[in-house]
């Protein structure tokens, strides 16, 4: 498929925002949805809405083999087994999972928890709230200038008492793409195991959770093309099986007396309740349509238009890049000397282009630049060089407002 | 939309150049205000006699609206009382909420086109929030 065709297949692409052509340029917080996976998503209530795994009726054996077949397809586009696969809500659900279940039951005082300096508040807080419970330390690998992890430090922080380690493939404000293999390499040197959050990671570069050797790797569907509401944790087998429950509840069970409840196998384990199954079935569709353009070609396609965009805005006066990292993907987070972000956000929305103003949730790393917050424009499949020309007019007529 | 009604000269002055924007010496009450949504942060310090507010300044980071906003307050609070500040709050909240306005706001007025942009309402407000948590004696207040 030419890329130059794809904003079609992209419903709310079409629309005029302020009297102007909408330029989304918000896709690290979330994508627009392809044709396809809507219709997937209302066929799915229109023909075969039914619980599953639960009914001997053709509805709920239709619905529990379109699930399963999601799973299959997302296990397949990471390369990993079916198995290992667990439907969650989100990247956020996904690490809290892995905080509950593999590492509260591992943490005793003074044990320490690696995390790093560019995480998202969803790679914190659950790190920071089991460290509280069992008196154990959270420890921070930092980044540079440049927005790119110190390494080096990694040898000096971990120790005996590390338990854990999590940081993510590719940073949400910063748009670093960390040296994951390498880092996954040390961790396991020293028998630490390892969470990669690849919320920003699998919708721009190719994953392969083997190769990267990740014990658990997860992500958000609705960064990726797919609904709200489901995500993806991945999870070594042989870890998901010495893995307490995360919730309880029907599906996650094989017989229950008020004795002695037996868990299921995972990874109906951890899908307590029914599970978001619309969404899932989108998710899978969202991988098709992925496959058909091809990762590669995405990430080829966005790696030229986050250079063009970074050279075109460097070239203004006033403006500075904020992440510099020689490895990048798809987010350019920027300032403009003495305008704020959120009158940058709503300057450029008045011209019909989104961005996201704020500190993206990554608050440690707006601290480290000693700044409040940054513009950013995260792009995406369907961006073209067109929605990069008007994304740099807008900064020009922001600068033109504040003159 | 009109840009021009939300960023008019005399908030884009005001925004680069801030009045009283200094922390005050013997200061009686202050409060910090906090935008969690995008980290602005006012503080206002007065000097409270008896009911009337006979200095005030502020300190902080925020965008052109919440800095302009704070400017712009310091000025037409000073020398007021605690009830006809009250009443000048009310008043501005429902300026730049849409709602109807009951006395002539003066130069707070330009702070009209606020209306057309919800999310930047807490922007505008900020600095008055602050304001009236210094008055009635607490630390802190967030506009969430
Ligand atoms: C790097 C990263 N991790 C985690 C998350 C949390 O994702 P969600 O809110 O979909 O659970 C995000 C979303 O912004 C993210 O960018």
């Amino acid at each position: 498929m030419p890329l130059s065709d794809i904003k079609s297949d992209f419903p709310t692409l079409n629309q005029k925002i302020n009297d102007n052509d909408l330029i989304y340029l918000d896709n690290a917080a979330t994508t627009q949805k392809p044709i396809s996976v809507i219709n997937a998503v209302s066929d799915y209530y229109k023909k075969t809405n039914s619980n599953i795994h639960r009914g001997v009726h053709t509805l709920s054996q239709e619905a529990t083999e379109k699930y399963e077949n999601a799973r299959k397809k997302i296990a397949k586009f990471i390369n990993s087994n079916e198995k290992e696969i667990i439907f969650v809500r989100g990247a956020t659900e996904a690490i809290n999972l892995v905080a509950n279940s593999y590492v509260r039951p591992l943490l005793k005082p003074k044990d320490q928890i690696i995390i790093t300096e560019m995480e998202h508040h969803a790679n914190i807080v659950p790190w920071q709230i089991v460290c509280n419970e069992k008196e154990a330390e959270l420890k921070i690998l930092p980044i540079n200038k440049k927005g790119e992890l110190v390494i080096n430090e990694l040898e000096k922080l971990i120790n005996e008492k590390t338990k854990f380690m999590a940081i993510n493939h590719v940073s949400n404000s910063l748009g670093t793409v960390n040296n994951i293999r390498k880092i996954v390499e040390i961790a396991h040197k020293h028998n630490v195991r390892i969470l990669i959050d690849g919320a920003q990671a699998v919708q721009h570069i190719p994953v392969d959770v083997k190769k990267i050797d990740a014990d658990f790797y997860c992500f958000s569907g609705h960064k990726i093309y797919a609904p709200t509401g489901i995500g993806v944790l991945y999870g070594k087998k042989n870890l998901l099986e010495e893995m307490p429950p995360y919730q309880g509840g029907g599906d996650m069970i094989k017989s229950v007396t008020f004795e002695k409840t037996i868990y299921n196998d995972v990874p109906n384990k951890f899908e307590a309740g029914t599970p978001n199954i619309s969404g899932a079935i989108g998710l899978g569709t969202a991988i098709d349509y992925i496959l058909e353009i091809g990762i590669e070609n995405i990430a080829k396609h966005e790696a030229e238009l986050l250079n063009y965009a970074s050279e075109k805005i460097r070239k203004i006066d006033g403006v500075d890049i904020i992440g510099n990292a020689k490895d990048k993907a798809s987010v350019l987070s920027f300032t403009i000397e003495n305008i704020h972000p959120h009158d940058i956000g709503t300057i450029m929305d008045s011209q019909g282009v989104a961005i996201r103003a704020g500190n993206h949730c990554t608050q440690p790393i707006m601290d480290f630049y000693s700044i409040p917050a940054t513009a950013r424009a995260s792009f995406a499949i369907y961006n073209d060089k067109t929605d990069v020309d008007k994304l740099i007019s807008s900064v020009r007529k922001t600068i033109e407002v504040f003159r | 939309m009109n840009l021009d009604e939300l960023y008019q000269e005399v908030i884009l002055d005001h925004s680069k150049n801030p009045r009283n924007k200094t922390e005050l010496e013997n200061f009686t009450h202050e409060a910090k205000g906090h935008n969690p949504l995008c980290g602005d942060q006012i503080s206002i310090q007065i000097i409270m006699k008896g009911e009337e507010i006979s200095d005030v300044k502020f300190t902080g980071a925020g965008c052109a609206i919440s800095t302009a906003s704070a400017s712009i307050l310091t000025e037409a609070i000073k020398g007021k009382s605690k009830n006809e500040i009250e009443k000048i709050f009310e008043n501005f909240h429902n300026l730049v909420t849409g709602n109807k306005t009951e006395e002539d706001l003066g130069k707070l007025t330009i702070f009209e086109g606020v209306q057309k942009y919800p999310v930047r309402i807490k922007c505008a407000t900020l600095s008055w929030h602050a304001l009236m948590a210094a008055i009635n004696g607490e630390k802190e207040t967030s506009t969430e």
